[in-house]
C-alpha cells in the first residue's frame, strides 16, 4: 500500500511475504507479522520484555538498498514501505542453521524432560528445523539439575542461553540474582555462589523457559503435558486476581500457569500464587463433616451436622434474638457463595452481624465508597501515593506492575510508610511516619508539594495491624480533600475480600455496594425482609462473643485465632460463643474449637465469580472434583435456610450470578453472558463522572462488549432460564445508589511513647503461617520466622547483638523473640512480621488501643 | 583475602566517582581486587556489588566472562604461551610442550610449590617477536626453549629475568589514582597502565 499521506497516518505500512500489513510505529517486525497472521519462530523474544536478539531464530529477510538481508525480526522495528520475507530459501537455510547449532549441545533427553510435549525447541525443530545434524562430537556436560532455589531447578545442558530468565529476573522482578556465567561454550546460567534465586517471582522463569532447562520442584515429573487438562480461572491467593490456567491430571491440580491478562497480571504470577495449589490437593483436606462430642471432633453425616447447626442457629435466633448470631469471614468465598450467605444472614437468620474482614482491614465504606482506580490507572498516574502495607509482600503482582511503571518513568511513587518496603527503592519520595500519625504525614506530604499531577492514585490499605486504621483513613481524607480527582486502589490483600464486601458481608451493607440506610425498599422488597438495626463488625462481634452475647458464631473460612490481630480477644470470643459453626477446607486452630465443622470446596473445585482489588469481576473455573463430600458454601447456606424454615430462592449457581446482576446495583450489566464475552473481566460499579446518577454503572463507551453481550443475555439466557427471585422488587422502589464516602474528622494524636518503649508495626510477609502456605509443602518452610526488627541505634541502646534473644512486652503479653537489626526501621519503632511461626504480634496487640507500644529488653 | 582492604576501598571510591553510573566501575574494581588477592574471591565480588549497587550475581557474571580474571588462586607467576598462527609457525607448539616438561604440569596446572601456572594463550599481538610468552602479562619475545629455561630459572632464583621486573600477578591492572590534573585528564574515564 503506497500512501502519499504517510505523515498523517498513525500506522506504518509494510509487507510481509508480499501481503500488506499495517503495523504500530515502534513495534518490532516479529510482533507486526504475528498480528497479521505470520508466525516467525523465536526463543528469546518475549513481548513483555526487552528484545535482545540472542537466539537468532527469528532471522527474516528485510529488503534494503542492497537487496534482501537477513535480520532478526525481534530486533528490527517496522518502517514505512518495509518489505519482509519470512519464507525464502535464505530464511529457511538460516533457520536450519540456527536450530542445528542450538541442538549441538542440547542433550535431547526429551523423554525425561518436563517440557517434552510442550517444548518450543521440539516444536520449532519439527516445523522449521533440518531434522538431522552433522555434529558427531561429544556434547558439553554439566551436573544436572542444580537447584537455583528450593522451588526452581536448572539443567544447564538443556539451556540455549536465550536470556529470558535473566531478563525476567532483572527487568520484571527486579531481583537480578541469576546471570550468565562464563563465556563461549562454557556459558551457563547461575546464581552467585551460595546466594539462591530467592525471588518471590522465581516460578515465572520456569514458565518462560523455551526449553526444559528450568523446572519447578512442585511439578517435576508429576505429569506429561499431553495428560493435562486445563481451565482458565483467577488466582485467589490474594486480591490482585491474576488470571491463571489451572491444569490437572488424575483429579489433582498439577500446575498453575500465568495467563497474560493485560490490565492485571500480564502473564506473571508470584510463587505463592503459582504453587499454593498444593494445599487444595492436600491429603489433610476435610472430607466429611465433623461434630463435637465432648472434647473431640468426630466425623458425622451432612444430615446430622446440618441438623445440629440449624438447631443451634434456630435456638439462638428464637430464644436470644437474631443479634445473638454472627457470621465472620467470607473472603475465601466466591461472589455467589458470599451473596448466598449475605442473604441467609439478613433474611433467614435476621442478623446484620456479618463481617468478611477480621479486624485486619478497613471499614467497608472506605474500601467501597471512595472513587475507584484500576491497576492500569495507577501505572499511568502522574503520582501514586502508597498508603498500605508492603505491596511486595502482600500483593506481589501489583508490586510488579507498580515497580515496572516506576522503572519505566511512567509514574512517580510517593510512599508513606512506617518502615521501608519493597517499593521504597523505586519511590521518588518515601516518608516515614510513626504508627498512628499517618494523617499528619499526609498533610505534610501535600503541603510539601510531593503529590503532583492531574492523575493521582492512592493505594490504600492497612499498613499495620498493630495500629487502628483511623489515622490511615483520616490520611485518605486529607488526600481526597487536597487532590482533586484522586482515585483509590484498595490495598486489602485477602483473596476475594472485595467480592465479599460487594456482596454485603459487612455490617450495614447490602450487595452491590449499597448502604443499608440507602436501601429505600429495594432489597427489603426483593428479599422480603432486612434486619432493622445495623450489626456489629468483627471487633464488635468478638467482644460480644467474649462477653457471652453471641449464641451462634459462624466462621466462613475464617480463622480468628490466626487472623484477628488480637489473639487474646479471639480466644475469649471462641470460648464465649455459645455454638461455633465452621465452614472450611482444612482444620484450623479456630475450627478445631468449633462445635460443627462443614467441609467446603476450595478454589479450582467450583465455578463462580470473584472480584479483585480494582472491582474487576472474573470467572473462576472448576478443574477438579472436591474431596469427600465437600460442598460449596452457597449450597450450605441454601440448605441451612431450608432447615430454618426459610427459602433463599436460590437453587443453582447460575441463578445466583443472575440475581446479583439483577439486584446488586454495582453489578448491573455483569451478567453471565457479559462475563463469558469479556476476557479480562468486567469492572463493577465503575463510578466515572456522573455514572452513579444513572443506573448502568458501566458506561457503554467503556465496555461496549457488556452491552452487546447483555443484549444477547436478554434473549439467550434470561428467557430460557427465568430468574427465580421470589419477591420481585416493589415497582415503586428505585434501585438504590452505590455507596459514597468521604472520610472526615481528626483522630486523636496517639500518646507519646515513654523513652523505653518502641511503637510496634506489624504486617504480613508473603510466606506466613496462613492455611494455604502451610498446607503447601513447597512453600511451608519459606517463612522467615518471627524476629523483631529494630534500628541499629536501638540495638546499640539495648546493648544486645543482632540475632540475640530479647523479651518483647506489651500490655497484653511478654514474648521471647529473636532481634534483627534493620536499617529500614526508624528509631522508636519495632517491626514484627504478622503470623509467623510461634507466638507473635497477635499476642502483643490489643485492638481496642490506637497503637501498640512494646518494650524490648534483654533476656 | 577477601573484601577490599581499606586502602583499596578508598581507591575504589575514587574510581567509582569517575563514572556517571557506579556500575560502570565494575571492571576496574575487579582488577583492583585481583591486584589485592592475586585472584578474585567471592567476598570481593560481593563487596564490589555493594560498592557499585548491583547484585553479586551480576558481578559474578561479568568477572567470569573475562579470561584474565582468575577465580582461583594461581601460581606466583602466570606463564602464558601464545600458540596462535605466527607463534605456531615459529615453534610455539614445541615451546609449549617444552614448558610442560620443564614445569612438570599440563596447561592450566600449577606447580606443587605454587610458583608457576602454565596457560595457553590466544594471540598476544606480538607476532613480530614470535614465539611470544607472557609472565604475569609481561612480554618475552623470540623465546627459545633455552631462553624459556633461563626465564624460569631467574624467576625461581628471585631475580629479574632478562633484566625485566615481573611484579606479582594482578599488578598489570594497577588502577591509577586521579591525576592532580586538567579537565581534559578528568574526562578520561580511567587509566590502566602496566
Amino acid at each position: 500500500m503506497t500512501d502519499t499521506s504517510a505523515e498523517q497516518k498513525t500506522t506504518v505500512s509494510m509487507t510481509v511475504d508480499g501481503r500488506a500489513v499495517e503495523a504500530v510505529p515502534g513495534e518490532m517486525i516479529i510482533a507486526a507479522a504475528e498480528r497479521a497472521g505470520t508466525y516467525i519462530p523465536r526463543f528469546c523474544y518475549h513481548p513483555r520484555m526487552r528484545s535482545v536478539g540472542m537466539c537468532r531464530m527469528c532471522l527474516v529477510e528485510v529488503v534494503g538498498p542492497r537487496g534482501p538481508q537477513l535480520q532478526p525480526a525481534c530486533y528490527v522495528p517496522v518502517a514505512e514501505g518495509q518489505e519482509v520475507i519470512t519464507d525464502s530459501p535464505a530464511v529457511k537455510k538460516a533457520q536450519d542453521g540456527v536450530l542445528e547449532l542450538l541442538l549441538i549441545n542440547h542433550p535431547l533427553d526429551c523423554p525425561v524432560c518436563d517440557r517434552g510435549g510442550e517444548c518450543p525447541l521440539q516444536d520449532q525443530t519439527l516445523t522449521f528445523g533440518p531434522g538431522e545434524t552433522r555434529f558427531v562430537e561429544e556434547k558439553r556436560h554439566w551436573e544436572k539439575p542444580i537447584p537455583l532455589s528450593s522451588l526452581v531447578l536448572l539443567d544447564r545442558e538443556r539451556c540455549i542461553q536465550c536470556d529470558r530468565c535473566t531478563r525476567f529476573a532483572d527487568e520484571i522482578a527486579g531481583d537480578p540474582l541469576i546471570d550468565f556465567v562464563g563465556r563461549g561454550d562454557h556459558t551457563e546460567i547461575n546464581t552467585f555462589p551460595d546466594q539462591p534465586f530467592a525471588s518471590y517471582f522465581s516460578g515465572n522463569v520456569v514458565q518462560l523457559c523455551p526449553v526444559g532447562a528450568l523446572t519447578a520442584e512442585p511439578y517435576r515429573f508429576k505429569a506429561r503435558p499431553w495428560d493435562l487438562e486445563q481451565v482458565e480461572s483467577t488466582c485467589t491467593s490474594c486480591s490482585v486476581g491474576c488470571r491463571v490456567a489451572v491444569q490437572s491430571s488424575g483429579n489433582r491440580i498439577t500446575r498453575r500457569l500465568g495467563i497474560d491478562a493485560d490490565p492485571v497480571n500480564q502473564g506473571w504470577l508470584c510463587d505463592k500464587g503459582r504453587f499454593d495449589y498444593e494445599a487444595v490437593n492436600g491429603d489433610d483436606r476435610l472430607r466429611a463433616p465433623l461434630s463435637r462430642s465432648g472434647d473431640t471432633l468426630g466425623e458425622t453425616t451432612w444430615g446430622e451436622a446440618l441438623g445440629k447447626a440449624a438447631d443451634a442457629l434456630a435456638g439462638a435466633r428464637d430464644r436470644h434474638g437474631p443479634a445473638s448470631i454472627a457470621v465472620l469471614g467470607g473472603a475465601r468465598l466466591t461472589n455467589e457463595d458470599a451473596y448466598a450467605w449475605s442473604k441467609l444472614a439478613r433474611v433467614v437468620l435476621g442478623t446484620d452481624n456479618v463481617d468478611c474482614q477480621l479486624a485486619d482491614g478497613l471499614p467497608a465504606e472506605v474500601v467501597l465508597g471512595l472513587p475507584h482506580a484500576t491497576i492500569d490507572e495507577a501505572c499511568e498516574a502522574d503520582t501514586v501515593v502508597l498508603l498500605t502495607a508492603d505491596v511486595k509482600e502482600e500483593l506481589p503482582v501489583l508490586y510488579l506492575r507498580l515497580r515496572g511503571a516506576a522503572v519505566a518513568g511512567a509514574t512517580n511513587l510517593v510512599e508513606l510508610s512506617a518502615t521501608t518496603t519493597g517499593l521504597t527503592r523505586y519511590a521518588t519520595t518515601s516518608v516515614r511516619y510513626r504508627p498512628g500519625e499517618a494523617a499528619e504525614a499526609a498533610r505534610q506530604l501535600v503541603a510539601g508539594g510531593a503529590v503532583t499531577g492531574d492523575k493521582v492514585v492512592c493505594v490504600l490499605g492497612r499498613p499495620s495491624l498493630a495500629e487502628q486504621p483511623d489515622s490511615v483513613i483520616e490520611a485518605a481524607g486529607v488526600l481526597l480533600d487536597a487532590v482533586p480527582g484522586i482515585r483509590f486502589l484498595s490495598g486489602l490483600r485477602r483473596a476475594n475480600v472485595h467480592g465479599a464486601l460487594d456482596m454485603g458481608l459487612a455490617p450495614g451493607l447490602l450487595p452491590g455496594r449499597v448502604a443499608a440506610a440507602d436501601d429505600g425498599g429495594w432489597f427489603a422488597g426483593a428479599w422480603g425482609t432486612l434486619p432493622e438495626t445495623e450489626g456489629l463488625g468483627a471487633a464488635g462481634i468478638l467482644e460480644a462473643a467474649a462477653a457471652g452475647r453471641i449464641q451462634a458464631l459462624v466462621l466462613l473460612g475464617a480463622d480468628p485465632l490466626a487472623d484477628v490481630p488480637d489473639r487474646d480477644l479471639a480466644q475469649r470470643a471462641l470460648a464465649g460463643a455459645g455454638f461455633v459453626l465452621a465452614l472450611d477446607g482444612h482444620l484450623t486452630a479456630s475450627s478445631r474449637q468449633a462445635d460443627v465443622v462443614l467441609p467446603v470446596v476450595l478454589h479450582h473445585e467450583k465455578p463462580g465469580t470473584a472480584t479483585n482489588l480494582e472491582g474487576r469481576v472474573t470467572r473462576l473455573g472448576q478443574k477438579i472434583t472436591p474431596p469427600g463430600s465437600s460442598r460449596p458454601d452457597w449450597m450450605v447456606a441454601v440448605e441451612l435456610a431450608s432447615r430454618l424454615g426459610g427459602d433463599l430462592g436460590l437453587e443453582t449457581l447460575d441463578q445466583i450470578t443472575d440475581e446479583i446482576a439483577t439486584l446488586a446495583p454495582a453489578y448491573e450489566g455483569i451478567t453471565r453472558a457479559a462475563l463469558a464475552a469479556a476476557h479480562d473481566g468486567l469492572l463493577a460499579g465503575r463510578d466515572d463522572a456522573s455514572a452513579h446518577e444513572a443506573p448502568p454503572t458501566m458506561s457503554s463507551a467503556e465496555h461496549p462488549e457488556v452491552h452487546a453481550a447483555a443484549a444477547l443475555g436478554e434473549t439467550d439466557i434470561v428467557a430460557s432460564e427465568p430468574i427465580a427471585v421470589r419477591e420481585t422488587p416493589e415497582p415503586a422502589a428505585a434501585k438504590p445508589p452505590t455507596l459514597r464516602h468521604r472520610p472526615a474528622g481528626r483522630t486523636a494524636t496517639p500518646p507519646a511513647t515513654d523513652s523505653y518503649s518502641l511503637r510496634l508495626v506489624s504486617s504480613r510477609a508473603l510466606y506466613d503461617e496462613g492455611t494455604l502456605v502451610q498446607h503447601s509443602p513447597s512453600l511451608a518452610h519459606l517463612g522467615r520466622g518471627a524476629a523483631v526488627r529494630v534500628n541499629p541505634a536501638e540495638l546499640e541502646r539495648l546493648g544486645v547483638t543482632d540475632g540475640a534473644q530479647v523479651r518483647v512486652s506489651s500490655s497484653r503479653a511478654s514474648l521471647t523473640l529473636l532481634v534483627a537489626v534493620d536499617e529500614g526501621v526508624p528509631r522508636g519503632v519495632a517491626a514484627l512480621d504478622y503470623n509467623q511461626a510461634g507466638p507473635g504480634a497477635a499476642d502483643l496487640i490489643d485492638i481496642a488501643t490506637a497503637v501498640t507500644d512494646v518494650r524490648v529488653e534483654t533476656v | 583475602m577477601a573484601r577490599l582492604n581499606p586502602t583499596n576501598i578508598e581507591r575504589a571510591r575514587e574510581v567509582i566517582a569517575r563514572y556517571p553510573q557506579p556500575r560502570s566501575a565494575m571492571i576496574p574494581l575487579l582488577h583492583l581486587a585481583q591486584e589485592q588477592d592475586g585472584h578474585i574471591t567471592d567476598d570481593a565480588k560481593a563487596h564490589i556489588a555493594e560498592l557499585v549497587g548491583v547484585m553479586p550475581a551480576e558481578v559474578h557474571g561479568v568477572s567470569t566472562f573475562y579470561e584474565m580474571f582468575k577465580h582461583e588462586d594461581v601460581g606466583r607467576y602466570l606463564v602464558g604461551v601464545c600458540t596462535n598462527l605466527s607463534c605456531m609457525l615459529l615453534g610455539a607448539d614445541e615451546l609449549l610442550a617444552h614448558a610442560e616438561d620443564k614445569l612438570g604440569v599440563k596447561v592450566g596446572g600449577t606447580t606443587p610449590d605454587g610458583s608457576f601456572t602454565l596457560e595457553q594463550m590466544q594471540c598476544l599481538a606480538a607476532c613480530g617477536g614470535a614465539p611470544c610468552i607472557q609472565v604475569n602479562y609481561r612480554y618475552f619475545e623470540n623465546v627459545t626453549p633455552e631462553r624459556f629455561d633461563g626465564v624460569i630459572a631467574a624467576l625461581s632464583a628471585g631475580t629479574d629475568p632478562e633484566g625485566q621486573a615481573v611484579p606479582p600477578h594482578g599488578t598489570l591492572s594497577r588502577v591509577s589514582l586521579p591525576h592532580p590534573s586538567t579537565d581534559a585528564d578528568r574526562e578520561r574515564p580511567q587509566e590502566i597502565h602496566s
